[in-house]
């Protein structure tokens, strides 16, 4: 029967986020990526992981005549940052020769995991341990018996999956809980709209705020997110200030006073995790006042009456009083939500609630059912430029045989996963694997630049530590010795840092090569180097070309450049126009509307009722509450919230970063001045923060930015400077210790960031 | 010859300390050193909807307004990395005619 099976090559393969596009490009053509300045050599390159986040800014780098790393400076003729850049790049020089990197491959006996033991090996010698011991586990096991994670999406996320699916695994794993952190916004907005969507503060122009077609919002909601801070999931934070220069007013749903919460025309001080709630009662004052478009509505959208219905259930008088925002604020919202043109720049807070999904669908509907899609100041649709393999992972049914793909842990049980544009292991389901060996045993883990324990895993020491001591063999791959690496792995890979490498840059809009300005530090290999030469180990059709840089061209295809005909062009843009789901250049079919099962947005989802999931979105409490468990409020009075971010740090990076650690050296808990009053803790006081499951230690920080009834604990945070052997005190520091490893019903979705905990001094 | 200065547009600070670093990594100062240095101002409530919460970058005497940068024909590197676009270089009469009508404009021109 094996003829029968559908062989899907490139040409008959149609990915979920198939986007149709204008053959033109558009170029900064005659700019030099490289040349001589005072004695020295400037590359201009695109300043993508490692070290660092998703933006992958347009950055010039400084080397000297020995070849050594001097200074790195924004690129002014970068349409996207116009030159700023924050200060983990402008620090680089300090990551680049930080004593600690790792600068060799190197092993360790599994008999002493945990203790620093370390043994230099050569590459050839790492990659033969490697091959030898994956293959062995493969032909005993299967190769699913082999999990390779990832942390956060960056330039490596693509290499490191077609790696796990030439191997023939279909476990890509991204250890959080629920995977809550960005897919679940993806994984809604395919199914509800079949796109994603960006606010659009003009990106897809190579001239920016002075293109005619745009225009600036008239309102920014920005929404469970900091993005001036945090990673704005590839926009630059900073546009939301350039937009605020041009008028655009905002609309901040946070329950921390952020600065842009302080500068916003209206400012929702909600109870962390109910942005369910008040997504649907706007929802709800939208339709019933009849603010919402009825022409989209009646052309373009499926299934409102139901979802009229369904959001009646949250009119505004109880959305107040389960969010803490009080009625006349979210009237307001709702109508300023009902004017064009609206953006909304919305974060993380929505994936790291348990019932993700419907918080998620509930806010996109707001900018669905009042006309903001695809018109200029609105929320545009974006997808990965030329269809280039860069950043979104090639989907295992492209490599793997539907047999292979069928054992993907979750697949079955949650088909969200499925189709959500980046296709993941259930996390939860996953480590269960590893504690349990249901529904098979995990035998090895590939660990590529992620540092689960300290950072993204939930009970992280109970679960993910426990599931990774579990296994016979663990490798990681970073650019230091990380907590995770300490406590469980026998081989640890050195990353080269980006001026150290080639490599292409694409984050939505636009595509730059990353290009190489100096020799790696030791014996460091690129993420894509070290995932491209083992990977032609396993299988050397997966990786086609005979050198990395025609491997890059491969990934390319669609564009019809090479590598090197990319660098030249410094930045190519494809043809952006507004509107297209009118043109039918939404669909593959070439039909007007979407690409979802009706053709329309699906305020109803005729997946989810397929898929046996409730069809609609609804508002859930979170596990522990003051309105779910009031009696244990007794004990736990506060409600705590996570992962706020810090100018310093991209996560569990740059704690060893003297420059970057002077600005923000500890952990911080911030509570408000009569909380704390009431607390006996003073600012600066080291105090226990405890729930049910844990308790961790941070500084106190008073502020009147944040409820009485509230405080928010950092994220990710472990200390390098400390005992290896203690590992590095992560269960001191990691606030994960006090979420819960649990998920919604749609597999997505955890709630990180509406618990409830005690404070006191420590 | 016309003195130079720096002009900040603090209205737009978000307090990212671009500045602050830029300015380290130029001048080789140590983390406890700044040629320009952040204060935050707030956050406290004025009104019901009203809150002071502010950051402002004030240059010290170890700024010397990027002298080697600036003969070169470049910009200061606060004033090109800052990520809100809020600080500008130049003679002080024509900067400090920008402020006109500015309500959170500061002027730095140094000896």
């Amino acid at each position: 029967m094996a003829e029968e099976i559908k062989n899907k090559n490139d040409e008959e393969f149609q990915r979920p986020d198939y986007f149709k596009e204008s053959e033109e490009k558009i170029t900064a053509g005659n700019l030099p990526w490289r040349w001589e300045e005072d004695g020295l050599t400037v590359t201009r390159t695109a300043a993508w992981a490692a070290p660092g986040c998703h933006d992958g800014c347009g950055a010039l780098v400084y080397t000297d005549k020995n070849g050594r790393l001097v200074k790195v400076e924004g690129d002014e003729e970068n349409p996207f940052y116009n030159g700023r850049l924050c200060i983990r790049c402008l620090a680089l020089p300090e990551v680049e020769y930080h004593p600690d990197r790792l600068l060799y491959p190197m092993k360790r006996d599994k008999a002493d995991r945990g203790k620093n033991k370390w043994q230099r090996i050569s590459w050839d010698e790492a990659y033969d341990i490697i091959e030898t011991k994956f293959n062995e586990y493969k032909q005993n096991f299967g190769p699913e018996s082999v999990v390779f994670s990832l942390g956060t999406g960056r330039g490596t996320s693509a290499y490191m999956t077609r790696l796990c699916y030439s191997f023939g695994s279909p476990n890509y794993a991204y250890f959080q809980s629920g995977a809550a952190c960005y897919v679940p916004r993806i994984s809604a907005s395919m199914t509800m709209m079949g796109t994603y969507t960006c606010p659009d503060c003009s990106q897809y122009f190579i001239d920016r705020y002075d293109n005619p077609k745009w225009k600036a919002p008239g309102v920014i909601f920005i929404w469970g997110n900091n993005p001036i801070i945090s990673n704005a999931d590839g926009n630059m934070g900073h546009w939301i200030v350039d937009c605020m220069k041009r008028g655009s007013k905002l609309v901040v749903v946070d329950p921390r006073l952020t600065w842009l919460a302080a500068k916003a025309d209206l400012w929702l001080q909600l109870r962390p995790g109910t942005d369910a709630a008040l997504a649907m009662a706007m929802n709800d004052y939208i339709i019933k006042e009849k603010l919402y478009d009825k022409e989209f509505v009646e052309n373009f959208v499926y299934g409102f009456d139901e979802f009229a219905e369904r959001v009646a259930q949250y009119p505004v008088e109880r959305a107040a009083e389960i969010t803490w925002v009080p009625q006349d604020k979210i009237i307001r919202a709702a109508k300023m939500m009902a004017t064009k043109p609206v953006s909304v720049q919305w974060g993380l807070a929505l994936d790291q609630t348990r019932e993700a999904i419907n918080g998620t669908l509930a806010v996109a509907a707001l900018w669905c059912i009042t006309g903001n899609l695809d018109i200029p100041g609105g929320m545009i649709p974006v997808h990965h430029p030329f269809n280039i393999q860069v950043w979104a992972p090639p989907d295992p049914q492209e490599m793997l045989p539907p047999e292979v793909c069928a054992k993907r842990i979750g697949g079955k049980e949650y088909p969200m996963y499925d189709y959500g544009g980046v296709v993941l292991t259930q996390p939860d389901l996953t480590v269960d694997a590893m504690l349990t060996g249901i529904p098979y045993e995990i035998k090895a883990h590939w660990i590529q630049s992620t540092n689960p324990i300290a950072c993204t895993a939930q009970d992280a020491k109970d679960r993910m530590l426990a599931g990774f001591l579990n296994a016979e063999f663990n490798v990681v791959v970073d650019m230091f010795m990380t907590p995770t690496a300490m406590a469980c792995a026998e081989i640890v890979l050195p990353v080269a840092t980006f001026p150290e490498r080639d490599g292409i840059r694409e984050v939505y809009y636009y595509v730059q090569t990353t290009n190489k300005a100096m020799e790696p530090v030791g014996e460091c290999k690129s993420d894509m180097q070290i995932t491209y030469e083992l990977g032609k180990r396993f299988n050397p059709e997966a990786w086609p070309g005979d050198t990395l840089t025609e491997f890059f061209s491969y990934t390319m295809k669609e564009m019809g450049m090479t590598f090197e005909e990319v660098r030249k062009e410094n930045w190519v843009y494809p043809e952006y126009n507004y509107g297209k789901y009118l043109e039918g250049k939404q669909r593959p079919d070439g039909i007007p509307g979407f690409n979802t099962p009706t053709g329309k947005i699906e305020l109803y989802s005729t997946l989810f009722e397929e898929w046996g999931m409730d069809p609609l979105p609804f508002f859930e409490e979170p596990d522990q509450s003051p309105v779910s468990t009031p009696e244990i409020m007794k004990e736990y009075p506060l409600v705590l919230t996570t992962g706020a971010r810090r100018w310093s740090f991209f996560h569990s990076e740059h704690r060893q970063i003297s420059r970057l650690r002077a600005i923000h050296p500890d952990p911080l808990v911030e509570i408000h001045p009569q909380t704390a009053k009431e607390l006996g803790i003073n600012e600066g006081d080291w105090c226990w923060i405890e729930n049910t499951m844990n308790k961790v230690k941070m500084r106190a920080h008073l502020t009147l930015g944040i409820s009485p009834k509230v405080v928010n604990c950092d994220h990710a945070w472990w200390y390098p400077e400390r005992d290896p052997e203690k590992l590095y005190d992560v269960f001191e520091a990691n606030v994960n210790l006090l979420v819960p490893a649990t998920f919604g019903r749609s597999g997505f979705g955890a709630n990180c960031k509406s618990l409830i905990c005690k404070v006191y001094k420590a | 010859m016309s003195q130079n200065g720096l002009l900040i547009n603090y209205q737009f600070c978000t307090g990212c300390h671009t500045c602050e670093v830029a300015c380290q990594m130029e001048h080789k100062l140590p983390v406890d050193q700044w040629g320009i240095k952040l204060a935050e101002i707030g956050p406290w409530q004025i009104s019901e909807e009203k809150w002071q919460y502010e950051f402002v970058p004030i240059p010290t005497d170890q700024c010397d307004l990027c002298a080697d940068r600036v003969a070169k024909g470049k910009k200061p590197t606060c004033v090109k990395h800052c990520q809100s676009l809020v600080m500008e270089y130049g003679p002080i009469e024509e900067l400090a005619q920008k402020m006109a009508g500015k309500p959170k404009m500061v002027l730095f021109a140094p000896k």
